[in-house]
Parts: structure tokens; sequence; C-alpha cells
């Protein structure tokens, strides 16, 4: 269990877990901040460390094409990009997970123009929220690298066959320094087994992919992508278990820190979760009765894990990093609101958005975010949002 | 005492952010003072690319409207349409008019939309940090390239404005460099030929500008000079592609 620890950027150490994990085809084009982990792969690629076709394609459209093309024939694919890259890419985006089609995207999450901007927020993903991907969160850079392993893993079983998103934060994590546990090739062939695709595109057996859904199939096509999606959840469970006998790194769905005995928890979703952490543990000091709920898994969303973690707490202040307009508040904070509706003992929701493209949320309005956020579920201004540190 | 020099009055006194040796700086001051000597500052629309030269609207004092990476020639049709009696450029990287733009500015070429497009051709996606484009020469290092272009993978140095000058909807297409002051005169002279070719409404206009990256390249501002003429030219041979003016 355990391999060495290398200090190293968490861009790079995504790379090298792309170039652990075999991967056979990678397209992509630059976009800050994800530029580091496609420069890197070509780095292992030219050294010959990792066998594998880069493909320096001339647009995210066709580097989307590109991956659906290798994993329509079996190759085990990978790609990157970020805001207005995912916005180019996004006709095919959703076309690869209708064509069941296995790929990982490390998706450094920034936000989408305009105005103009190449700092963090989740605006780009939740973009895709409804694309049929699998989509999860990560917090830290241990975490990015551990989950390019369980990602191919889970999209490329027999059972799930869905393309999967990494998300992780623009800068926060891409252009972070961080200690991360490099586990052993040994350690990753046992936990990855080798990509196949048992309808792949191969003369012998010819199949057809990517057919015209006339209005009496189409329907039935959406519903099976929805099995699909939410059918993966057992897969995605046991990817994890396992990845933590492997490993001693166990990841869940919602996963929660001093949250058993709080009346209020602050709900994040990527590496605000640390800070949350630390801020929490202070108000606990000072007698607050708080915690965190962390979301890591987006889709297939984790109903029950959720109602297990929040039902009988107080409030929920629920820090949205995108803003949806003229809806009813920030789009996780809608769903949250929507997956407790009516159920018995679940808490009011006051719904925050802040760091908008990469305005900096520090300790301290964290702090005040939960303080002012526990006044406003007490005295019943819950309604809506509110836009964090807007300033006028 | 006589002024003998003063900046172009479209561009506004704020310093350039781009890296020392870099060629845009000259290309903007080169289309200000077309700008300036055409007389066209209050009729004039620019379009920056997303690129390095993404801030240029913080330098001229004209009107601007970014456009998304690539798209500058479908969003100047947009205005020239709507708007004819208005000048409409694009300011455009070789990342975002030879890779990721391909399509709309053969297409607009092709349509020979009344547009003038300055394509500043630095090999490299320079704002990103340095990544192999289209555009890239053979054995030139990148950063997606560490040990040089090859054309066996990454195929060969797209010649994108020879392409349009294949085409039958330009008016007058022409390639030049920065790496002599004559040779920047001459870039000069055919900038304004291309607005001209517009305001005359001839069909649409590009003109392709060899420009440094020492940033990127790795280079000294001379040796990138350097490197511009002895090696970039020789890959994009300079001249005059296409020149409607000149037929009978
Ligand atoms: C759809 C999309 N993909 C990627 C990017 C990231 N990006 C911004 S500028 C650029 C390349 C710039 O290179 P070039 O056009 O050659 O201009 P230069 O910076 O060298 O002047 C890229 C890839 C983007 N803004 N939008």
């Amino acid at each position: 269990m355990g391999g060495k620890r290398k200090g190293i950027e968490v861009s790079l150490a995504i790379a090298e877990a792309v170039g652990q994990a075999n991967a056979d085809v990678i397209a992509a084009y630059p976009i800050t901040p994800q530029t580091h982990i496609v420069e890197h792969l070509s780095e292992l690629v030219a050294n010959g460390e990792l066998d594998a076709e880069f493909v320096p394609v001339e647009s995210e459209h066709s580097a989307m094409s590109v991956c659906c093309g290798s994993a329509a024939v079996g190759a085990r694919t990978f790609t990157s990009t970020s805001s207005q890259g995912l916005a180019l890419m996004s006709e095919i985006f959703f076309i690869a997970s209708s064509m069941r089609l296995p790929m990982v995207m490390a998706l450094a999450n920034r936000s989408l123009s305009g105005p103009l901007s190449i700092w963090n927020d989740h605006t780009d993903t939740m973009m895709v929220r409804d694309a049929g991907w699998i989509h999860v969160f990560v917090e830290n850079g241990q975490d990015a690298y551990d989950h390019i392993f369980w990602a191919f893993r889970v999209g490329e079983d027999p059972d799930v066959l869905l393309p999967v998103a990494v998300n992780f934060d623009g800068f926060i994590l891409t252009h972070m320094i961080e200690p991360i546990e490099y586990e052993k090739d040994e350690t990753i062939k046992r936990y990855l087994p080798e990509f196949r695709l048992k309808n792949a595109l191969h003369p012998d057996k010819p199949v057809s992919m990517g057919c015209f859904g006339m209005p009496e199939i189409y329907t039935e096509a959406q519903m099976s992508r929805e099995d699909g999606v939410t059918g993966s959840y057992p897969t995605i469970i046991k990817a994890w278990e396992e990845w933590g006998e492997l490993t001693g790194r166990q990841y869940h769905p919602i996963e929660t820190y001093r949250a058993d005995d709080a009346e209020y928890c602050i709900v994040t979703m990527g590496s605000y979760g640390e800070t949350a952490m630390e801020v929490v543990d202070t108000l606990r000091e000072e007698g607050e009765k708080v915690g965190v709920v962390k979301i890591r898994l987006w889709r297939p969303f984790p109903f029950d894990e959720f109602r297990g973690a929040v039902l009988g707490k107080k409030a929920l202040i629920v820090i949205d990093r995108a803003i949806s307009f003229g809806g009813p508040g920030g789009p996780v904070a809608s769903e949250l609101r929507s997956a407790l509706y009516k159920k018995e003992g679940s808490p009011v929701i006051v719904n925050y958005v802040a760091g908008l493209a990469g305005r900096d949320v520090s300790r301290n309005d964290f702090r005040n975010i939960i303080l002012e956020g526990k006044a406003k579920a007490e005295s019943g201004d819950t309604e809506g949002f509110i836009l964090y540190g807007l300033r006028g | 005492m006589k002024k003998v020099f003063t900046k172009p009055k479209c561009l506004k006194d704020i310093p350039f952010h781009y890296c020392p040796g870099c060629g845009h700086s000259i290309i903007h001051r080169l289309v200000a003072e077309v700008i300036d000597e055409l007389k066209i500052s209050d009729c004039v629309i620019g379009i920056p690319p997303a690129g390095c030269a993404v801030l240029a609207y913080n330098y001229f004092d004209i009107d601007m409207c970014e456009a998304p990476h690539g798209r500058g020639c479908a969003v100047a049709t947009g205005f020239k349409r709507a708007q004819p009696d208005k000048i409409i450029f694009t300011y455009q990287g070789d990342g975002d008019m030879a890779a990721i733009g391909t399509a709309e500015t053969l297409h607009a070429a092709n349509r020979g939309e009344r547009i003038t497009a300055v394509f500043v051709n630095n090999a490299v996606y320079g704002m990103t940090g340095g990544q192999m484009a289209p555009t890239t020469m053979i054995e030139q290092k990148t950063t997606t390239s560490p040990f040089g272009r090859r054309s066996e993978v990454e195929g060969y140095p797209l010649l994108i404005t020879d392409l349009i000058a294949t085409l039958k909807g330009p008016a007058y297409v022409a390639r030049h460099s920065l790496a002599t002051p004559a040779k920047i005169l001459a870039t000069k002279k055919s900038i304004k030929k291309a607005f001209e070719v517009q305001i005359k409404g001839l069909g649409f206009s590009l003109v392709e500008v060899l420009s440094p990256c020492p940033t990127n390249w790795k280079l000294s501002a001379v040796d990138a000079y350097k490197f511009l003429e002895s090696k970039m030219e020789k890959e994009f041979p300079i001249g005059v592609l296409k020149d409607v003016t000149k037929r009978k």
C-alpha cells in the first residue's frame, strides 16, 4: 500500500496518472488553466514514457470528436479542457455519452465568457450538468491524482460505459504544488483492467453507432442513458471501496466533517471543502454547532447519502460557484432544495453564490457566510440567493 | 523644435503589456498609423482575438469588440453586413486564424466579405504558453513538441494565407515580416492597401505579418528577429499573393 510521496504541481500529477493508466489516445487543444496537463502529456509521449497517440488538434470541437472516434474503436481515451473549450466541444460532449463512449476528461473549472475571464468558478461544468456524463469533484491534488484511475475504471466498466469528468478547480488546484502519494504501476494494473469495449467498431463484427433517433426511439434512447447514469452508482461505490482497500484512501459520494451533531452545515463542492473544514474547526471552538457537507459525486446525484447526511439539521448554507440567471438560486442549491422537498426533517437552505471568476473567498469570508447564513436561516430569510461580496 | 515622431492619434497613451521584443506592439502601431492616415478613426471597428492581443482594446482609441477565439471574421461579417459604411478589421493570431478559426476565416474570404484581416503569425500559441500551432515549423520546439515538430505525426506548417489567395472572393492577400525596418515599412504599406481595398468595396483583404515571439521561442529579442528572417521567411515566403487592383 502506498507509493512514493512527491511534491508536484497538481496538473503534472494528473498527467502522470494518465500515463500510469496507460491511455492510448489523448486529444486536446490548449486553454488556460488546463495547459500544463497536456504539455506534460506531450512530454511523456515524446520521451517514450507513454506509448500513446497525442493529437494536438486545432480546436476543442475536434478534440472531443477525436476522443469519440478513438473510444469507439476501444482505445483508452483522455482529454482535458476548461471554460470556452468546454463550451466549444459541448455539441460532441453530449454525443459522447449518448454513444456510451467511455473517456476521461480532466475539467479544470474556469468561468465562462462573458466577461472573458480565465479564473476559477463552476460556470463551465454547470453548463454540461445534463449531458449524461458522470461528474466527480475533487478537493485537492491527491484526490485529483486518485480520481483519474477511478474515472477510467468506472467509465470503462462494461456495466457503465460512460464518459467521466473529473472536475477540479482551475488555478486553486491546477497550479498548486502539493505533496501527492503516487501509487505503484502494479497497484494501478490491479485496479484498472485493460479496456475492452464489447461493441467496438471492428470490420469483423460491424455495428452502427451514432444513429438517427426517430421520434419512436428517441425517448427510449434517453431513458437508456438515464438508466446508464443512475445505474452506474453501484460501480462507482465499488470502485471507491477497492481504491480504499488498495491505497488506504477512501472516498464517498457525500463526505462530511464534524457534521454528526451539527445543527448547521456548510455545503461545498471542490476545493472549497478544505477551507470550510478549517473555518468550522474555529467556529466549533467558539461553540457554534456547525459542520461541513461536501458533494463529491455530482452525477449521478447521491440522493440517499445526501438526505442521510442532512435530514434533521436546522439549516444548510450552500455555496454555489455559478449563477443561474433568472432562476431560483445557484444550480447546486436549487437541486438540493428539490432533493429535500417535503422530506421530513429537511433543513432550510440559505444559498450563497461566491467566488465567481476567481474572486477570493478567504477563511474570514467563509466565517461571515456561515454566521450570516445561520442568522438568515433563524429569521426565515431563505428565498433565492445572495451574491456574496458584491460591490457597489 | 520640430516634432518628428509622435504616437498615432488612435493609440491611447498607455504602455503596451507585451513582452520585450514581441511584434504585437509594432503591428498595433502600424495599424494605428494607417487608421490615422486614412482618416477612418470615426468609422472603423476593430475585432481583437483571444490571444496575446486580447487586450488590444485597451490601446486603440476606436470602437472595438472582442470576438471569441477564432471567430473574428464571422463577427466582422455581421458588423459589415449590418453597417456597410463602417470599416471593419480583425486582428488575429495564427492559433486564432489558422487553427480554431480556419473555417470562418476561409468562408468569410470565399464570400468576399468586405473586411480586412490583420493576421499575426508567430508560429506558436503565444498566450497559452507557446504550444505548437498549425503554423509551427518542422523541428521547431514548443511546449507540446518538446523534440520539435515532426511532419509524420503533426503534419506541415499550414500556409493559410496561400490557401486564401487561391479563392475567388479575396481581393488583396499578402504576407510580410517584421524582420527589418525596411520590411516593417513594407508591412505598413500593405496594411494600408488592405484597408483601401475594403474602402473601395473590392472584397476580402488579408495581410499576414510574420512576427517574433522571443518569450516562447526561448530566444533573445535580437536572436528572435534573426530567426524570423532566416527561418520563418523561408517557410512563409513574403510577398503579395493576390491583388485585384493590379489586374486589367
Ligand atoms: C475555445 C477556446 N479554446 C481555447 C482558448 C485558449 N486560448 C486563448 S488564446 C489561444 C491561442 C493564442 O495563440 P495565437 O492565436 O497564435 O495568438 P498569440 O497569443 O500567439 O498572439 C488559446 C489556445 C480559448 N480562449 N477559447
